[in-house]
This record gives structure tokens, C-alpha cells and sequence, in this order.
């Protein structure tokens, strides 16, 4: 039990998480081991998008609690499914990735070479070298993904969440990006993924969190992704859809 | 040619303390106006200089034509608005342009009011558009100080603003400066109106702060490049409106204002990212 402990880096103990008093995520006991990779699947409602704005505090909990167990809040990096970034704004390329490096550089750090360095590094592992005085403005939907990617990469983080970083790409920068993906793995850090596609899930993912707002199943993905599950998650997003009585459970 | 454009400020005092009074608001204001723009969050500067007016009424009513006691009742008048504004949004469903239009309207109308019931209508044409040309050096020496005092602010605020400009969630997700960011803005906006009610007045005080920013846009796709061409937009704007004040005869603060609106027209038109460059002449385009 205690060398299980040590292994952790993320635990969720009955955790509620909802809106309005309407649970997203309902009663979650589970925990991520470290160096883990993990999918995270369910139907639309199932509170996936929710559970990662829970454990990067966006959302507080209605209930239980989420316990990060030996890393501090800093070490999240968080790549929403429809981020804020705004592509009118008149920066480069290479300026929006090096906003990774806040962490370590802050309000007042200079730029020296090395930190130049890294930032080009970055661009090349994503495939942008080369494209680093561009304008945001002027990437392509692929392109903005890799820099935000890129902008990932330099946040040095121990627990890294991707809420759909698939969505609207094409099919070779979901393979770039996912043997990026892989490469942190190596790096020693935890991946979290929400996917939509359970082809993708079960191609690359080794780990699965099926989500109906509860938990349905959690581990081997090959198992996790059963017939039965998944049709036990639908049902059971649709039954909470339809019940609004006050949980007896607390 | 000498006479024309240097010498009414060789010649006049008056002169010489509204072009510093000018200077300063260009330096200050503008790149103020520049992130309200990039921001999306023009029309609240304009909101914001007509919410301070029933502070600065309030201070004309209990000290008269008072700097000090319009400077403060402006100031708290302006950045209750903007705190009163932004808490019912974040308690309330309302959405913060909604609390901010009903509460600067409010505002607005009580200063009208309180004017109109105890002052004269001299008085409120002083409070509403201003007088540059009678700048005396406490009020110079007022404008002086938000500048310096925004300069440093922005220059401590500038990356973190930036981001929160960018991507407001991202800076969130990475540091708690997001609060302290947001707010330092508009507690710099209300700062930098309150100094160019003064000069411009509250109705004019925004257009020094927006129309250099806007018409930079034209002009650039780099931040800081964006910030020199609205300061010096400002700077010449400043500088032709009042040699057309003194040679024509027109009032200040609308000389300079429209001075200004012309210089966004120009960009408008034959800027870089302006129409006749973007839709009637259009660059070639590359191979690929």
C-alpha cells in the first residue's frame, strides 16, 4: 500500500465536481500513477473536460477532494479543448511559445541565448522550426495546435493534461503529436488525455478512464473499452440526464 | 516656415505647457489605449471617462475648480465603476459589458446632474471637453506623474498583461498575476483619464487614448512596434492640434482629437494593413 502510495501522483477520493449543483463528475475514487499515460473516454457529458478544470483548480469541488501527491499545483500544464488564444493578437510565433517558459523566467526574466535556445528546440521537436517570426495569425488550425504543444514542452511540467488535442487536425500532425506525447512519457511525466476517438484510444493508450460522470471502468484499455462498458456509459449519462433528485449518498 | 510651426511655442508659455501636457498624455495614455484595443475593451475606456464625472463634479461642488478635489472624486468615481462592474459579473449571470453600461450611465447621469443643479454651464463645458491651453504647472506637474507612474507600472505589468491579453486561461493556468494584471489595467485606465480630463476633458480624454492605438493596428503586427507608432501618432497629433488651435482659432481639445481621428482615417486608408493595400491593391502573392 505504501509503495502504491509512492507511485501516485494524482488521487481522487469521492470527488464531486458539477455546476449549479448539477454533478459533471459524481462520487470518483481513483488514482493515476506516476510516469502513467492515461485516456481518458466517455460520452459527451461524461465530465472528462471537467475532471482535468478540477485538478487545475478551475473548478472547486462539491464534494471530496483531488490530491496531488508529490508535485505542486505549478507542475500542471493544462491544454484546454477551445483555448483563449487569441490569433488577432499581433506576436510571433517564437514569442507565444516562450510564454512556456513563465515558470522559470516570470514578469521580469531577460532572454539569454540558452533560454533562445530552448524555445527554438521546442519549435523543431513540433515540426515549426523555421516559422518562428510568423505571426500567430497566420498558422493553419495544425500549426497553432504544434505551437501550443510546443508552448507545453517548455512549462517542464511532472503532470501534463490534454483536454481533445486532436480535434480539427489532420492526421499527420496526430501522429506527430502523439509520438511527441510518447517522448514525455520517457521524460518521466504523467499524461492525461481526453479522446473522443476509441480507435485512437485503443491504438495508443495502454491506460483508460471510462467516465459516465461516475466511474465505469479504469486500467487495461482493451479491457476497459468493452462492449459492455461502453454501452453501460452511455446508459448511464442518459439515467443521470434524466434524474434530478437530491444524492443520497452526500 | 520658423514662426508657423515653433514659434507659439517660443513665444507663449501657455503653449510650451500644453505641448508637455500633450507629450505626457501621448506617453502615458496611448499605450494604455493600445492594450484596451488589443483587448477588445475600447468602448469601456469610453465608458470609463464618462463614469468619473460625477466625482469630479462632486469635488468642483465642495472645493470649486480644485485639482486635487476633482483629480480624487474622478479617481474613486472611476474605479468604483470598474470594481462595482466587475464584481456583479462574477456574482451575478450578468456579463461584465452589460454591469459596466449600466453602471457608467448611472454614473454619467448623476454627474450631469449635480452640475447642472449647482454649477453653471461654463463649468460643465470645463469639466466635459477640458482646456489644454490653461494648463497651470500643478496640473502639468499631475499629468507628469500618472504617466511616470503608468511607464513603470506598465513595464513591471507588461508580460504578464500581455498574456492576459493573449491568453487570458493560460495565464491563469501558470500564475496567479491574472487578477493583478486585469485590475492594474483599469485601475491605469481610470488613472490616465482622470489626468486627461484636465487637459481634453472627460469626453475627449478617451480619444487620445484609443484613436493613435487603433490607428497603429494599420500600421503593424508587433506589439512593440504598435506601441511606438500610436505614441508618436499621439505625439504629432498633439503637437498639429494645437498649432491648428492657435493659428485657426479652434478649441483645443477637439483639435487635437480630430487631429488624431485623422490620423486614423490615413491609417485607415493607406496603411499597410489599411483598405487600399489589403482590397484595391493587393500584394502579390507568393509560389508558396
Amino acid at each position: 500500500m505504501g509503495a502504491d502510495m509512492k507511485k501516485e501522483i494524482l488521487r481522487f477520493e469521492n470527488l464531486t465536481l458539477g455546476y449549479e449543483r448539477h454533478p459533471a463528475v459524481h462520487h470518483l475514487d481513483f488514482s493515476v500513477r506516476r510516469n502513467a499515460m492515461v485516456a481518458v473516454a466517455g460520452p459527451n457529458g461524461a465530465g472528462k473536460s471537467t475532471l482535468l478544470k478540477g485538478i487545475i483548480r478551475t473548478i472547486k469541488p462539491m464534494g471530496g477532494s483531488i490530491r496531488l501527491c508529490g508535485i505542486k499545483q505549478r507542475e500542471i500544464a493544462y491544454l484546454p479543448q477551445r483555448t483563449s488564444l487569441d490569433t488577432t493578437f499581433p506576436i510571433t510565433v517564437f514569442d507565444m511559445v516562450a510564454m512556456g517558459m513563465w515558470q522559470a523566467a516570470g514578469a521580469f526574466g531577460c532572454f539569454d541565448r540558452q533560454r533562445n535556445a530552448r524555445v527554438m528546440q521546442a519549435l523543431q521537436r513540433v515540426g515549426l522550426a523555421g516559422m518562428e517570426h510568423r505571426p500567430i495569425g497566420s498558422l493553419s488550425g495544425g500549426q497553432a495546435q504544434r505551437a501550443l504543444f510546443a508552448r507545453l514542452l517548455l512549462q517542464d511540467a511532472s503532470l501534463i493534461l490534454l483536454d481533445e488535442p486532436f480535434n480539427a487536425i489532420d492526421s499527420a500532425s496526430v501522429r506527430d503529436l502523439l509520438g511527441l506525447i510518447h517522448t514525455w512519457r520517457e521524460e518521466d511525466k504523467t499524461i492525461l488525455v481526453v479522446l473522443h476517438d476509441l480507435d485512437l484510444i485503443r491504438s495508443a493508450f495502454s491506460e483508460t478512464i471510462l467516465l459516465a460522470r461516475e466511474l465505469v471502468a479504469g486500467g487495461a484499455t482493451d479491457k476497459v473499452l468493452s462492449a459492455y462498458n461502453l454501452s453501460q456509459a452511455q446508459h448511464l449519462c442518459e439515467r443521470f440526464e434524466s434524474q434530478s433528485l437530491l444524492c443520497e449518498r452526500g | 516656415m520658423y514662426d508657423f510651426f515653433i514659434g507659439p511655442f517660443e513665444e507663449f508659455a501657455f503653449m510650451r505647457r500644453a505641448m508637455a501636457g500633450c507629450l505626457a498624455l501621448a506617453l502615458g495614455a496611448t499605450p494604455v489605449g493600445v492594450f484596451l484595443t488589443l483587448r477588445r475593451m475600447s468602448l469601456t475606456g469610453d465608458a470609463m471617462s464618462h463614469a468619473i464625472l460625477p466625482g469630479a463634479a462632486v469635488g468642483y461642488l465642495l472645493a470649486g475648480l480644485s485639482l486635487g478635489a476633482m483629480t480624487i472624486g474622478g479617481a474613486i468615481a472611476g474605479f468604483t465603476v470598474a470594481m462595482l462592474s466587475g464584481w456583479v459579473a462574477r456574482v451575478t449571470a450578468a456579463r461584465e459589458d452589460s454591469s459596466l453600461a449600466a453602471f457608467y450611465l448611472i454614473s454619467l447621469a448623476t454627474g450631469v446632474l449635480i452640475v447642472s443643479m449647482r454649477g453653471s454651464n461654463v463649468d460643465l463645458l470645463h469639466i466635459l471637453f477640458g482646456s489644454a491651453l490653461a494648463l497651470n504647472n500643478a496640473a502639468l506637474f499631475l499629468i507628469a506623474g500618472i504617466s511616470t507612474t503608468t511607464l513603470v507600472a506598465l513595464a513591471i505589468l507588461y508580460r504578464p498583461l500581455v498574456m492576459e491579453c493573449l491568453d487570458p486561461e493560460f495565464l491563469r493556468s501558470v500564475s496567479r498575476l491574472s487578477p493583478v494584471a486585469h485590475y492594474g489595467f483599469l485601475f491605469l485606465v481610470v488613472l490616465n483619464l482622470v489626468g486627461g480630463f484636465h487637459a481634453l476633458g472627460t469626453l475627449m480624454a478617451v480619444g487620445i487614448m484609443i484613436l493613435p492605438a487603433a490607428a497603429a493596428r494599420f500600421w503593424s503586427r508587433d506589439i512593440s512596434r504598435l506601441l511606438a507608432v500610436a505614441v508618436t501618432g499621439a505625439v504629432v497629433s498633439g503637437y498639429v492640434g494645437l498649432l491648428l488651435s492657435y493659428h485657426v482659432g479652434l478649441p483645443t481639445g477637439p483639435a487635437i482629437i480630430l487631429t488624431a481621428g485623422s490620423f486614423y482615417i490615413l491609417s485607415l486608408t493607406f496603411g499597410v494593413d489599411g483598405v487600399i493595400r489589403s482590397h484595391i491593391h493587393p500584394k502579390r502573392h507568393f509560389q508558396k
